[in-house]
């Protein structure tokens, strides 16, 4: 009886210390202890009306859910040289907020002084990229794929990452933000990709005037609302089978098309990542908005100015095997516009333009 | 004995009631897994139901040679006119597909596919309903919306697709975009975007062009099914109307008579492959 007695007064003991225990690590917030499941805070992404209106959900990967340490670190890095080879470049240098995330040179100049071969593509609303194809030859599957590449890139920012997460991880700062971030503090390439991702998706721009009006808050200038018409006729710009139409504020089909470019096809594009030579020459159809901020235009950057794209499509257009059959005029050149067709329609591509997101507090740096 | 007799007519008696009422024979279906398991039968008459599903099969074909995205920029076909073309996109819409039973009723999926050559998972619809098991003996669908669904802006991955169909053309969605290039009279390449959707008749004025496909085909489904729904890609060019891409190739959306024409031809472009299981 005594001995039974003895035995239970252990295990209740045993219970109470096993208890405290589990108290104690229930409760202790450092995200260090590999036993523990830290959870940084969630925030998905903050959708705009209009886009909950007309398009389905953003893509946001449950590998990389966004979260508001993630973001954070993720613009950090964004706008921090540090993942350059020389520490002279961040991937703001050539895709900055004041240019709706792309830079207003043809073609980027790398840390050792080399031009690239294309332009710098601008940055928004890619969470609804849904078929996953970055770049303008669509060669990374992903977000997180593609902020891999500039960083080893030799003509870009010619680092390696096993440079570039050495000088994470000895500063300061970064260990901690990772720690925050991810629940640890053992800085990878893989989690620095998916923090930069992050931040990158909650680069949303719905707040142009056309937007505005679409949704009722605004109206439109006469000659605006002309180049809208231009944009949606089949027999004058018939720009809406490639860039979107007052039901897809995305303005593009995010797929490839070889739009008449160059005899000659020297830049392959998507045929260089297909193999599929009737594919050379195709290049992802950019969005039409911020066209206010991101000149110049086209992969090569070629076109200076809207006037020269616009020419481009009315009288410019050149025979290639590979070239796209909307760009159903080539035989004369084009769709031949007149010149107060041309004024409308490039007011009304204006119109596509979102002052509030390159000066979006939230998207500048932080550093 | 008089009574014993009586008692024993009443025994008989007795036992002839009890064997009517509690056990006559109950036709019915008797395994519980079944859609339609009678508890009370004792005698299964094999009219068990099941749920199986149905996966419907989209493919294409150039009179009966089939095409697919291999096929695209490549292959070069001759149509009713003459005309020597490839093609280098084929995307379609088909809605309102419905199974119709032998008893009259029929199973109506909700979903509609968006057909895109270069995109394999768009090739087959696996409707989220099951159908039972039993006689069958047609299938309809649409190609296209209907007046009813072809609703502006009012699906959200076709907004994303860039699917949408001018409003000043009539506004909903396109039905088809097949495009590619063929050689002109000259022997020269020429692009062709044979687009299809509602009809403008003139300005605020428009015409549904929809086709409603209705096929009578007995068959029976037992097991998960797979119904095959084909076309004959050829057909946009003929029947009853011989095409000639040299007069017609692009600026067609706008085109009334163009448009009335691709419905004319479209009626013979779809029929009902293979039914496997």
């Amino acid at each position: 009886m005594k001995e039974r007695s003895k035995q239970a007064y252990k295990l209740l003991i045993g219970l109470f210390l096993i208890s405290l225990l589990a108290a104690c690590s229930s409760s202790d917030p450092d995200p260090d202890d590999p036993n523990e499941e830290y959870v940084p805070t969630p925030k998905p992404l903050t959708v705009p009306p209009i886009f909950e209106r007309l398009l389905p959900h953003p893509h946001e990967p449950t590998e990389n859910p966004q979260t508001v340490e993630g973001i954070a670190l993720g613009r950090k890095l964004f706008f921090d040289p540090i993942l350059s080879g020389d520490g002279t470049q961040a991937c703001a240098t050539c895709h900055k907020p004041s240019n709706s995330f792309t830079d207003d040179t043809r073609l980027s100049i790398g840390i050792d002084g080399f031009e690239g071969t294309r332009n710098s593509m601008p940055i928004y609303n890619i969470a609804w990229n849904t078929n996953n194809e970055f770049f303008w030859d669509g060669r990374a599957t992903s977000i997180e794929n593609q902020a891999l590449e500039p960083v080893t890139n030799p003509i870009e920012m010619h680092n390696t990452w096993e440079n570039a997460v050495a000088s994470l991880q000895s500063n300061v700062a970064y260990p901690d933000l990772f720690n925050k971030a991810f629940g640890t503090s053992n800085i990878t390439k893989e989690l620095t990709a998916k923090a930069l991702a992050q931040f990158e998706r909650t680069l949303i721009s719905a707040n142009s005037p056309f937007d505005r009006y679409l949704e009722g808050e605004n109206s439109l200038t006469a000659q605006e609302i002309n180049g809208f018409e231009i944009f949606m006729d089949e027999a004058r710009g018939d720009c809406f089978h490639c860039h979107g139409n007052e039901f897809n504020p995305l303005w593009t089909d995010n797929i490839f098309h070889n739009n008449g470019l160059d005899a000659i096809i020297t830049d392959k594009g998507l045929g260089n990542i297909t193999g599929d030579p009737s594919q050379d020459g195709w290049f992802k159809s950019p969005s039409l908005r911020n066209l206010a901020y991101t000149a110049p235009y086209m992969h090569d950057g070629r076109f200076a100015t809207l006037e020269e794209v616009i020419n481009h499509y009315s009288e410019g257009l050149i025979y290639s095997q590979t070239i796209d059959p909307l760009m159903k005029a080539v035989s004369r050149g084009g769709v031949h516009l007149t010149e107060p067709d041309k004024a409308d329609l490039k007011a009304f591509l204006l119109s596509l333009s979102d002052p509030s997101f390159i000066n979006n507090p939230d998207f500048q740096d932080p550093n | 004995m008089k009574k014993i007799a009586f008692l024993l007519v009443l025994v008989f008696v007795a036992v002839g009631c009890s064997n009517d009422d509690s056990d006559p024979q109950v036709l019915g279906c008797m395994d519980p897994n079944s859609l339609n398991f009678d508890s009370t039968a004792n005698t299964d008459d094999g009219s068990c139901t099941y749920e199986k599903s149905v996966t419907i099969a989209f493919t294409q074909n150039w009179d009966g040679t089939p095409v697919t995205q291999a096929d695209f920029n490549s292959s070069v076909y001759q149509n009713a006119a003459g005309n020597y073309l490839s093609i280098s996109k084929l995307r379609y819409l088909i809605s309102r597909i419905s199974l119709h039973k032998a008893d009259g009723t029929s199973v109506d999926f909700s979903e509609y596919q968006l057909v895109d050559l270069t995109d394999p998972t768009t090739l087959t619809l696996s409707p989220a309903l099951n159908v039972a098991t039993g006689d069958y003996t047609g299938i309809s669908f649409i190609y296209g919306f209907n007046e009813q669904d072809n609703s502006s802006g009012a699906y959200l991955d076709l907004n994303a697709a860039n699917w949408n169909w001018p409003s000043m053309l009539g506004g909903g969605y396109h039905f088809m975009q097949m495009e590619g290039s063929f050689d002109d009279t000259a022997g020269a390449p020429h692009p062709y975007a044979y687009h299809n959707g509602t009809a403008r008749v003139s300005d605020g004025v428009f015409e549904q062009n929809f086709i409603s496909f209705d096929f009578d085909k007995n068959f029976t489904i037992s097991e998960d099914t797979t119904v095959e729904i084909k076309m004959n890609i050829s057909e946009w060019y003929k029947n009853p109307l011989n095409w000639d891409l040299n007069e017609r190739s692009v600026d067609l959306m706008m085109n009334y008579l163009a448009q009335k024409d691709m419905n004319r031809n479209g009626k013979s472009v779809f029929s009902i492959g293979e039914i496997t299981q």
